[in-house]
């Protein structure tokens, strides 16, 4: 596999020299396989990236060296365990800019983390009558959870449109944010098109409606340097999968005030301060919501991943994703057939690069790639309502991380070439 | 040949290209929508019955090559058949999709449906091949069912 090449695009799309893709790539070893004798080309970033060699030796470190419970056992490995499992939490928190790490509840994905504002926050807080505002580019995981409760409480849910290039369109935001909404909940970045959505416009007209705002991060937090101060946010969710951690490990990051007023998700042990007959009484925030042995391991090696982009700084991962879209998306569309989805601006979107390609079905696509040593997702991507919209019964998706290569980029469109020869009539 | 030139075989690609008994049934007996719901591949099969045979058959929907060629292959190989003689078939098209990498099927039963055998070494293949013949398998229960509380 060769890095990127030294192209004239990489002058005017700013790919910084300082950015070695090259040496970026030693660290991650699963790269270095062979997928069908090709080399692996892993274009399925937005399902979730590869692992650092750090944070495998993160993951065993614990369980070889201090394997133990947390927030229980006095000798010495068990509170060297809960040391790790803290500091993994602060440093989760501060890279996303929280005040405090109290502010961040680990949860198994984003998904859980979604699912524990909407039980435990909507729960609490949804009437009848009143508004939970989604947009139509929505994974499931920010859609469904929503729908449970608001058929439960007698809530309606809408949708915020989408325009051609597959952004929110917000002419009339001011007008879809009624005095019935209680919560808006979006995503930063599309898992399907890329688009990165403007959260901070969208939470001032929220919070001047008096509306809190849930921010899915699944995508965005691992591709944009996120500050949730900056996005002035109430609710976080994503998760360590998607950004160099371990899968099975996730968090929601909520305002203080917000996460002490809610009621706990899960019932059972390490969230209870005293458990009478009948009732409990229940630590503060973040433990209220961590019922259960916590996913010790995962979480501490999560914060390896962390500090592993952190080194690498999130400005220069961005100017990377945003470099690879760039040189991408005129190659692809260059392709015969091809109709690409998302904005055209790199600008305003991540690595995430969904296409069709005529009446080639996207999972005969992902088959002939796959036999090229390509990964790349085909399907519906969790997002069927995105997907009505787009009138299209599922897409091709590429998405691309910061070990992604122009050649690599290449090879995809090689191999797309490769799909029109075995179904010429269908491209 | 490689795995890939085994699935996508050329008659393969041709089912896909120029479906038979691709149409919309106007008043079958019993038709029935099949769904998968991880790729969206949709299948409509439609059964004219006349007394235990199947006298006529069409599918529509939309899928991949694999679930497209399979579905039309399956019209073909039924069409005049009795319905316990396509419920045989739909048995021996699972077993032969479901079976263990390099074991024999019952070629001789199974006639150019032999052609699918590639799809076994493709996990997340085998459903797009068989989604149209659970589509007909729970169709004709669902008649048996009904004729049988008549």
């Amino acid at each position: 596999m060769t890095s990127a090449k030294p192209l004239a695009t990489d002058v005017t799309i700013g790919l910084s020299p300082a950015f070695d893709v090259a040496r970026i790539r030693e660290d991650f070893p699963i790269l270095k396989q062979k997928m069908h004798g090709k080399p692996l080309v892993y274009l399925d970033n937005a399902a979730t990236s590869q692992k650092p060699q750090a944070v495998l030796d993160a993951l065993i470190r614990y369980y070889r060296e201090y394997n133990a419970n947390v927030h229980r056992g006095v000798y010495a490995i068990a509170e060297e365990a809960t040391a790790r499992y803290e500091e993994a939490r602060a440093a989760v928190a501060a890279f996303i800019g929280a005040r405090r790490p109290e502010e961040l509840v680990f949860t198994r994905s984003t998904t859980e983390a979604i699912n524990l504002v909407a039980y435990a926050w909507g729960g609490a807080n949804l009437r009848e009558g009143d508004e939970v505002l989604l947009t139509e580019m929505e994974h499931h995981s920010n859609i469904v959870p929503w729908q449970i409760i608001a058929a439960q409480k007698g809530a309606r849910l809408n949708y915020l449109p989408i325009d051609g290039q597959g952004r929110l369109a917000l002419d009339d935001l001011e007008q879809r944010i009624t005095p019935r909404t209680k919560l808006v909940a979006v995503s930063l970045m599309s898992n399907v098109l890329g688009t990165i959505n403007p959260v901070r416009r969208i939470a001032q007209a929220a919070h001047e409606a008096g509306a809190l705002v849930l921010v899915d991060g699944a995508q965005g937090v691992p591709h944009l340097p996120v500050d949730v101060q900056d996005l002035d946010c109430d609710f976080l969710a994503f998760s360590g999968h998607k950004m160099c951690g371990p899968t099975g490990i996730g968090a929601l990051w909520g305002r203080y005030e917000l996460l002490d007023a809610m009621p706990p998700f899960n019932g059972g042990g390490e969230m209870i301060l005293v458990v009478q007959h009948d009732h409990s009484t229940y630590r503060e925030p973040p433990l209220k919501f961590e019922a259960g042995t916590p996913n010790i391991a995962d979480a501490i090696a999560w914060k390896t991943a962390v500090d592993y982009l952190g080194g690498l700084g999130m400005e220069p991962i961005r100017a990377h994703d945003r470099a690879m879209v760039a040189y991408a998306l005129p190659r692809l569309a260059e392709v015969e057939g091809i109709t690409l989805y998302g904005p055209h601006d790199p600008r305003e979107r991540g690595g995430a690069v969904a296409f069709t390609f005529g009446g080639v079905h996207p999972h005969d696509i992902a088959q002939v790639l796959d036999h090229e040593g390509i990964a790349i997702r085909a399907g519906h991507h969790c997002t069927q309502p995105l997907h009505r919209c787009l009138q299209v019964e599922a897409t091709a998706r590429a998405s691309f991380y910061l070990y992604n290569t122009f050649a690599e980029v290449d090879a995809l469109v090689a191999a797309l070439r490769k799909v029109r020869d075995l179904f010429p009539d269908e491209s | 040949m490689s795995d890939l030139q085994e699935l996508y075989r050329d008659m393969v690609m041709d089912h896909n290209r120029r479906p038979r008994n691709f149409r919309k049934m106007d008043q079958p007996t019993c038709s029935l929508e099949g769904y998968n719901p991880l790729c969206g591949d949709r299948v409509i099969v439609y059964v004219q019955l006349e007394g235990d045979r199947i006298a006529d058959i069409a599918f529509q929907g939309s899928g991949c090559a694999i679930s497209r060629a399979s579905a039309s292959m399956m019209t073909e190989s039924v069409k005049g058949k009795r319905t316990d003689e396509a419920e045989g078939l739909f048995q021996a098209v699972r077993d032969m999709l479901t079976r263990p990498p390099g074991s024999d099927f019952d070629e001789d039963k199974l006639g150019d449906l032999v052609i699918l055998a590639g799809v076994s070494a493709f996990p997340t293949r085998i459903k797009c091949a068989t989604l149209s013949w659970h589509a007909l398998h729970t169709a004709l229960q669902g008649q048996a069912a009904t004729v049988s509380t008549e």
